[in-house]
């Protein structure tokens, strides 16, 4: 029989799994922490100076003009939506296909995904301009008439998308954190520690009643998001595709755009979870190379599906004997921004390709180099789409070029100054492994284990 | 009226009763068990995480949690129609790209997305509603049922409540700990 490899490892009792977990929530953090703290909110502050400005004086700053409409804001949204999507694949899908190695990042990832949404959501809002009106993008009785929005519209779909989307994702990370908050609450010897966790979890208390209906809303929620997470991406992609731009306008971009949202946010995952080990040297417990390995797979997997979409539209451009798409696609590999395609092409296609090798899969300095490779290449994908389509169409009046300012800067890598803040006050202040959901895992794979079918 | 009695007066009390404690899932599954076969009836199982066979322990029926989620979602999709057809074809027909009032391909994703919004609101409601929380500071018979402990408490008003009965099963069935307490 082939053996199985533990989920967990060490000889550790349900004891020591809670005191594992809790110990960052309970304990001063190490100084490593303050200084990763540090550096993302001083990351942090680029973004809020840039986006102030924008604010302040207008979009102009920023690098769109005519024909390039669509700059930086919208790259870097579509982005951070798909980063959030690998959180919810390990959250609901894989739990739905009863993939138990999950039980132990799934919460990190989940907390990946609100913060990524909550980055990514910032940006359309601003790129309107006047984000103080962003309301008017949500139907409501109003005193123009009232003026509807128009549901007809892929921008319209896109705001119930993603404010759903965030929506479910926040509850589901929320919920699936409650008998955890309470394990806290249980724990706490300062009143106002106690007060706060107790009033978190609601009260929860653990009876085999009320976990018989968690579990149940469990996996009902995990069967929603699931639906939900693929029509995210796929919305995303009609800003696009329903547009008749030549690059845009093409059927493959739903399934293209989710099969890149997971490439990148694995490799976010691969990102953030080294980041955790080092933080927390006790988590490489639960957090294994196994886990590792498994998602370095999934990496090279979405990327070799990214890079046949890549080949694909290509040869529909070739097929469809379009010349306005065939122009398109010719452009972008050998016009001005022909080397944001290839940094594009080499990041997500090529250097993935490393993970052929075993040792490269398990080994964490060369997978950490790997996935920021591969979140650049994601960026770039995106921008690729978005400006080199927009930069040149059908008339001579729309050609141009798109010239990022340090305005784009600022917004773009403060985007991950906010984002790593956000993660990093979530590590220290709430268990960052679901302490709940490791425990019944804690057999798989060893000598007398009871559940490991 | 200060904050400390405020919450004492809206904290959750429970009810007087009597718990036994064990140290191992497989013996806690099996006293649930008999306890219940003793003819116990609404007694608590308290685990600090779901437990295989507990359900069926105590005959815990299946969650009907799904059904709210059904209609919930089925409430939303309903919604969705009704409001795009009406925002679009009835209250201010606007014709836009010279495509239908009523253009129902179009307004399929925002239907879609209010049927999984309403459906997931809805089953954290009733999960909510249904576990009685939000409860505030509820007595906790011991601080590490949360963490490694496992505990049968049996309100006093319970039908079939025998103390001396209790105790006898619960230490024979692997209990560590026994002792009267609220929940």
């Amino acid at each position: 029989m082939i053996k199985r490899t533990p989920l967990i490892l060490g000889s550790k009792t349900y004891k020591d799994i809670t005191d594992d977990i809790c110990e960052l929530v309970e304990n001063w953090p190490p100084l490593r922490y303050f200084a990763g703290l540090m550096s993302a909110k001083f990351l942090f502050l680029f973004f809020i100076l840039a986006q102030g400005a924008i604010v302040f004086k207008g979009m102009g700053l920023m690098g769109v003009n005519h024909p390039v409409g669509w700059g930086t804001d919208i790259v870097t949204f579509v982005f951070w939506i798909g980063i959030g999507h690998a959180g919810t694949l390990i959250s609901a899908i894989l739990f739905l296909f009863r993939q138990k190695w999950r039980t132990s990042i799934a919460r990190t990832a989940e907390a990946m995904t609100v913060f990524a949404v909550m980055t990514a959501g910032l940006f359309p809002v601003l790129h309107t301009g006047r984000p103080w009106l962003a309301y008017w993008l949500l139907p409501y009785p109003n005193q123009r008439g009232p003026l509807w929005v128009n549901f007809r519209s892929p921008l319209v779909w896109d705001v119930f998308a993603v404010s759903t989307y965030a929506t479910v994702s926040i509850v589901f990370w929320y919920i699936g954190m409650v008998p955890d908050l309470a394990t806290i609450r249980d724990r706490a010897k300062n009143p106002w520690r106690k007060r706060i966790y107790g009033a978190l979890s609601l009260g929860w208390r653990g009876t085999a009643r009320n976990w018989n209906h968690y579990e149940m809303v469990y996996m009902l929620l995990a069967g929603l998001s699931t639906p939900l997470v693929l029509s995210v991406h796929s919305i995303v992609s009609f800003d696009f595709a329903v547009a008749s731009l030549p690059g845009w306008h093409t059927t493959i971009f739903p399934p293209y755009f989710v099969a890149g949202a997971i490439f990148s946010g694995f490799a976010m995952v691969v990102t953030l979870m080294t980041i955790v080990r080092i933080l927390v040297p006790k988590f490489k417990d639960y957090i294994t190379l196994d886990h590792m390995e498994a998602m370095n797979k999934i990496i090279m997997a979405t990327g070799m599906m990214v890079g046949y979409a890549y080949g694909s539209e290509f040869f529909i451009a070739w097929y469809s004997g379009v010349e306005y798409e065939q122009y398109a696609f010719l452009n972008r590999a050998f016009g001005p921004m022909a080397w944001s395609y290839w940094i594009m092409v080499t990041c997500n296609v090529f250097i993935p390709q490393v993970f052929w090798f075993k040792a490269v899969r398990r080994s964490i300095p060369l997978m950490f180099v790997v996935s920021i490779f591969v979140n650049i290449g994601m960026w770039f994908e995106r921008f690729v789409i978005t400006v080199t389509s927009l930069h040149r169409d059908f008339l001579p009046a729309n050609w141009g070029e798109f010239h990022f300012t340090i305005f784009d800067a600022g917004a773009l890598f403060g985007s991950f100054g906010l984002f790593l803040t956000l993660f990093l006050l979530y590590i220290r202040a709430l268990p960052a492994i679901s302490i709940a959901e490791v425990k019944p895992v804690l057999t798989y794979g060893k000598d007398g284990g009871h559940d490991g079918h | 009226m200060g904050i400390e009695s405020l919450i004492e007066k809206i904290s959750d009390k429970g009810q007087e009763g009597f718990a036994g404690i064990w140290e191992d899932e497989h013996q806690f599954v099996e006293a649930a068990r008999k306890t219940r076969e003793a003819g116990v009836e609404g007694f608590e199982a308290i685990s600090p995480f779901p437990l295989h066979g507990i359900d069926e322990a105590m005959g815990i029926p299946r969650s009907f949690i799904p059904w709210v989620t059904f209609f919930a979602g089925l409430t939303g999709c309903a919604f969705g129609l009704w409001f795009t057809w009406w925002t679009s074809a009835v209250d201010w027909p606007i014709i836009i790209a010279g495509k239908p009032m009523w253009s129902l391909p179009a307004f399929i994703p925002v239907v879609f997305e209010l049927t999984i919004l309403f459906g997931a609101l809805s089953s954290v409601g009733a999960l909510i509603a249904i576990c009685g929380l939000p409860k505030v500071e509820p007595p906790v018979i011991d601080a590490t049922l949360s963490s490694h402990r496992f505990a049968l408490f049996v309100p006093k008003k319970a039908k079939g409540f025998d103390q001396q009965k209790l105790t006898d099963l619960f230490k024979q069935s692997g209990a560590t700990e026994v002792k009267e307490t609220r929940f």
